[in-house]
């Protein structure tokens, strides 16, 4: 593997906090280049100049965490284009300053919250990705009550499942409970109904948001392709 | 009106603008805000079929001529509302202000109705300049756009905010009982906050005598504004920009969005707005006369849309907000009481008295 497909990988690990998915395959990497002497220069665009600056500095700052850790890499060099707040983001990440002294007077707290806000989202939607196929199979909510990560059927949903549980600092072995609430409570057989309803719309939001992002972008950037 | 298969359907456009984008309307050392803001639009409006698109210049400022034919003309709307929205950190005028929108109301009375607005940070003074809009424009309802950036250097409020529920106080003295609030994408506060309607649902609660229009069904996060609007029997779902950018580039989603908010909020809370000009009227009423539930089994949970859930959607829920004339050809016969919604059904039985599901 070359250096170049190892930050490619590291790039890969970034997530949109809000729609849970790799910048890699949101098509937010504008360009990815290493030159000889191990410095990585990353190019990363959104879909709009005013996307919230929040998830945008987090997400800077998590390429930029990620792909200075890759073992070969002297210098990484990671700034947004084109952005209402390109200019603060970009000096503020590039000083690892933290989001409260690049915005200051106006972040009050760094984004930790705001992450973990969003992760139980994750958490919600995972769990209509999951319980969905075992409903249609015919799984009524006794069973699905009953279900422990280690009894469900494994899937990539799953295994992402307990990935984003673990996390949230949230039990995500064999024997914890499928369905739970956001504080790690499992789900009585009578609130399932009303917790698979909130998954889907959970998941639908997500899921929207995502396309959205992708179909705005794909009009901003008509005609130039991101990175792969 | 529109007329499709022999059933007339009664057009409200409840969420619309006559904007004015145009360079010379930029502030100066704030171009790049001003342009950002109609480029972030106009990607938008792409969104739409490609046979409805603009080129740029033109989306920056149509015409009244464009606007009178694009909305009543072509667009079928019987009564179209403007939302006020200033913006004038980077629009020297406004993009589009109450006397612009009133200009219009003057000479097209019939047409019209012009929606006021209000910002908290503006204190008494913004408080007088209510009262004076109320009295010139008859206004029955406001937009409120939580995330402009102020000359104090804020950029952004919430609804329950102190200095908001003077605004709101005032709204009920003065019969303002439709409060559209933009609880779409958001850019500050930069916590958070941003993303929450938490303040909504408060509001909500403590002012059951106004109807809160939540304009986009909150988009991008129509879970938390769905979830919350089932608790909030005064809470709307305005549906500009959830069909413009979604019933043609992503059906879908569309389907997903209508079936979600069929389910929690209810077909006697969601109304029509083209949030003319990022996109015509036209194609969005015709496509959603013809728009029904898909049949695959993805979307089985969701119910089917019938002649009446389209009527009201369109025009009929407005019409009752704001009092609007509707005629008798176009009405649905008397229901005796509104029907719970589903997911209101489902979270009453499942949720015990004063307890959290």
């Amino acid at each position: 593997m070359t250096l170049r497909d190892s930050v490619w990988q590291a790039l890969g690990t970034v997530l949109d906090p809000e729609i849970d998915e790799p910048i890699t395959e949101l098509g937010f990497v504008t360009s990815c280049e290493v030159s000889d002497d191990g410095v990585a220069a990353v190019r990363l665009r959104l879909p709009t100049f005013f996307c919230a600056p929040n998830f945008s500095f987090l997400m800077v700052a998590d390429a930029y965490d990620a792909v200075a850790a890759v073992e070969g890499v002297t210098r990484a060099d990671v700034v947004l284009e084109d952005h209402h707040a390109s200019t603060e983001i970009n000096a503020g990440v590039a000083a690892h300053a933290g989001f409260v002294a690049t915005f200051p007077g106006e972040a009050d707290a760094e984004l930790a919250e705001l992450r973990r806000y969003f992760l139980v989202k994750a958490v919600v939607a995972g769990q209509d990705r999951v319980a969905r196929p075992l409903v249609d199979a015919g799984a009524g909510p006794e069973e699905l009550a009953a279900l422990t990560l280690g009894s469900t059927p494994r899937s990539p949903a799953l295994d992402r499942l307990r990935l984003r549980r673990a996390a949230l600092g949230l039990s995500a072995d064999d024997a914890a409970p499928l369905l739970i609430h956001p504080d790690g409570s499992g789900v009585g057989v009578a609130l399932v109904p009303l917790h698979r309803r909130r998954a889907r719309l959970t998941r639908a939001g997500l899921e929207a948001n995502g396309e959205l992002c992708t179909s705005i972008l794909a009009t901003r950037y008509a005609g130039t392709a991101g990175a792969g | 009106m529109y007329e499709k298969d022999g059933e007339k359907y009664f057009i409200v456009d409840s969420h619309m603008h006559f904007w004015d984008a145009s360079r010379e309307n930029w502030v100066e050392g704030r171009e790049n805000l001003a342009k950002g803001w109609i480029d972030c639009f106009y990607g938008y409006h792409k969104l739409a079929p490609d046979e409805t698109h603009w080129d740029w210049y033109k989306y920056l400022k149509v015409s009244e001529d464009d606007l009178m034919r694009d909305v009543f003309e072509e667009g079928y709307v019987d009564k179209a509302i403007f939302q006020s929205t200033y913006l004038k950190y980077w629009y020297k005028d406004g993009f589009n202000t109450v006397e612009q929108n009133g200009a219009m109301l003057e000479k097209h009375p019939d047409k019209f109705i012009v929606n006021g607005r209000w910002d908290p940070r503006d204190g008494d003074a913004g408080l007088r300049q209510l009262e004076e809009d109320a009295r010139r424009w008859n206004l029955k309802g406001v937009k409120l756009y939580t995330a402009e950036w102020h000359e104090n250097g804020s950029r952004g409020w919430k609804l329950t905010d102190p200095e908001a529920y003077r605004f709101l106080e005032k709204c009920q003295e003065l019969g303002i009982t439709n409060i559209h609030a933009h609880k779409g994408p958001t850019i500050w506060p930069l916590n958070k906050d941003a993303f929450s309607a938490e303040d909504v649902d408060q509001a909500a609660t403590d002012f059951p005598g106004l109807t809160f229009i939540i304009e986009h069904a909150g988009i991008p996060r129509i879970d938390d504004f769905a979830y919350m609007a089932v608790q909030e029997p005064n809470v709307y779902a305005g549906l500009s920009v959830v069909i413009g950018a979604h019933m043609h580039a992503r059906p879908k989603t569309f389907a997903r969005f209508m079936g979600e908010l069929l389910f929690w909020v209810g077909e006697d809370r969601m109304t029509f707005g083209s949030d003319y000009n990022i996109w015509t009227p036209k194609w969005q009423v015709e496509g959603f006369v013809d728009w029904q539930m898909p049949d695959d089994e993805a979307f089985s949970d969701y119910p089917k849309l019938t002649t009446a859930t389209k009527k009201k959607i369109l025009g009929l829920n407005a019409a009752k907000l704001y009092g609007i004339e509707v005629p008798a050809e176009c009405r649905l016969p008397e229901e005796p009481s509104i029907p719970e919604q589903p997911g209101q059904q489902l979270a009453d039985e499942s949720t015990p008295a004063g307890s959290q599901a």
